[in-house]
Parts: structure tokens; sequence; C-alpha cells
């Protein structure tokens, strides 16, 4: 599966167009991880265990909008945008969307 | 009294510690800026000609930066006076600058000559009691450009030839 945010794929010709798909996960922190960002809100730096989560949960994301895009028979998906969303204290959804599309060899 | 000096303690702490993290990650981003320099991130949304031929990925890279307790009063206090709040400003330049960074790093194990049609996304972590920002994740997202094999080999197959010129 061949995943760009770019609209045209080099190299490839887009021969259908199979519309939108999506993948999202919401995911909360635990409260080991609290105490520690909290902590860190004094000193400052870099929250290496967010940065885990969210990069873990971009990835989930992503899985379910490539298992989407096979359902319906894509090889490839274009125009890829991600979205976060604080939707409550301590949980973040992550979004992510693109075109399925088919493409070949030119 | 106890409440003012905890107060002092933690923007004494935060301050020190604070801006000890900032040089030392204005220092690494400085260094890994030159390494990766060759590898070029574009915001175009079309490549150009010479990279027609090339493989496409997905490439990306997330960081998730904390404020310190100094930054927090300071923007606190600049919200009452309006005005730059320099002290967050520089709080999202590394954040977005490690990102590439990131994301630079991840294309170049893949081999990849060029990132096109660069993308960012920023959101606030709020902390537990929901004042101040808390923190900040950025994440920069792009399409690398992977020369295929092919590609690859007919490169060799020229320094190999232009040495063999040279020589």
């Amino acid at each position: 599966m061949l995943i760009s945010n770019m609209e045209v794929v080099p190299g490839k010709k887009i021969i259908s167009h199979l519309g939108l798909v999506q993948g999202s996960t919401v995911r909360a922190k635990h409260a080991g991880r609290d105490i520690m960002a909290g902590l860190k809100n004094i000193f400052g730096g870099e929250l290496k265990g967010y940065t885990e989560l969210l990069a873990e949960s971009r990835d989930e994301a992503i899985e379910r909008l490539k298992e989407q895009a096979q359902a319906i028979g894509a090889n490839a998906i274009v125009n890829v945008r991600f979205s976060t969303s604080s939707i409550a204290a301590g949980a973040s959804e992550i979004f992510v969307y693109g075109t399925a599309v088919i493409v070949e060899d030119r | 009294m106890g409440q003012l000096i905890v107060f002092l303690v933690l923007l004494g702490l935060g301050y020190f510690f604070g801006r000890m993290a900032e040089s030392r990650h204005y220092k690494r981003i400085h260094q890994r800026e030159q390494a990766y320099r060759k590898l070029l991130v574009m915001p175009e949304k079309f490549p150009p000609i010479e990279y027609t031929r090339h493989g496409s990925t997905l490439v990306s890279g997330n960081v998730v930066i904390s404020v310190d307790y100094f930054k927090t009063v300071a923007a606190g206090l600049r919200s009452f006076f309006g005005g730059r709040v320099a002290a967050y400003e520089s709080l999202l330049d590394r954040a977005r600058r490690e990102a590439v960074l990131r994301m630079q790093e991840e294309a170049k194990a893949k081999g990849a000559d060029a990132i096109y049609n660069l993308k960012f996304e920023t959101a606030r972590i709020g902390d537990s009691a929901g004042q101040g920002l808390g923190s900040v994740e950025v994440l920069a997202y792009g399409t690398a450009l992977i020369p295929t094999p092919n590609m690859r080999a007919e490169r060799i197959a020229r320094a190999n030839l232009a040495t063999q010129n040279a020589g």
C-alpha cells in the first residue's frame, strides 16, 4: 500500500478514484505519565512518553486507514492529512484521512 | 509567606532548568540541521521533473515539548499587558524544527532524496489543571521521494565512470 500526502504519485498513473478513507483512534495518557508530565511542566523539556504515545496512535490510525482502503480494493492512498484534537483532559483523538486510489506504473 | 517561598523556588527552578534545557536543545538542533542540510524539505505540492521517476512514501516526525514554570509565569504576565510572548515563541520554534529533523531522519533512513508537500500540525496538550499551555505537540509530515533500485545502480555506474575518466 502506497501512502503519500501529495496529489500525484511520481512515476505512476492514477487510473481510478475510490473515494475518501479514514482512520482514527482515541488515546488517553496514563496517570504515571501524567505525574511525570506535571513535573516536567516545572522544569521544561521534551515529554518522551507523550511523543511515543502520539506516534503509536498515529501508526494505529494509519493501520486502520490502510485496512479500509484495502477493503475497497485500493492499492494507494493519496492526499493524506492528519488531524489532532484533544477531546477531554488527558485524551486526544488522532484522525487521518485520504483518498483511496488505484495506481499503475506509467 | 510559605506560598511565596514555594512560588519563588518553582520560578527559580523553572528559570534555571528551563534555560538549560532550551540552550542544549538549540545546540542539538543546530548540529543536526547542519547534518541534514542536503536533504531538501519543500512545501511545494508538485515535485519538479527530476523526481518524476522516484518512488514515494509518507514520512513524519513528532515531538511533545513541555513549558517550564518560568515560561508559564512570564506568559501569564504577558497576557496581562499584551504583546509578543517570547517565552512561547521559542518553545514552538524548537518543537517545529525538532519535528522536521525527526522527519528528515526517517526519510534519510529510507534513502530519500527530498521531501515534498511538507505540512505541519500543532496541537495543545493541556496540563491537568487546565491552565496555561501545558505542553505542545508538533507533527511534521510530507512525502519522501526515494530513488528506485534501478536509479541507484545508474548513479553508482555514473560515479564509477567519472572516477575512471578522472584517473
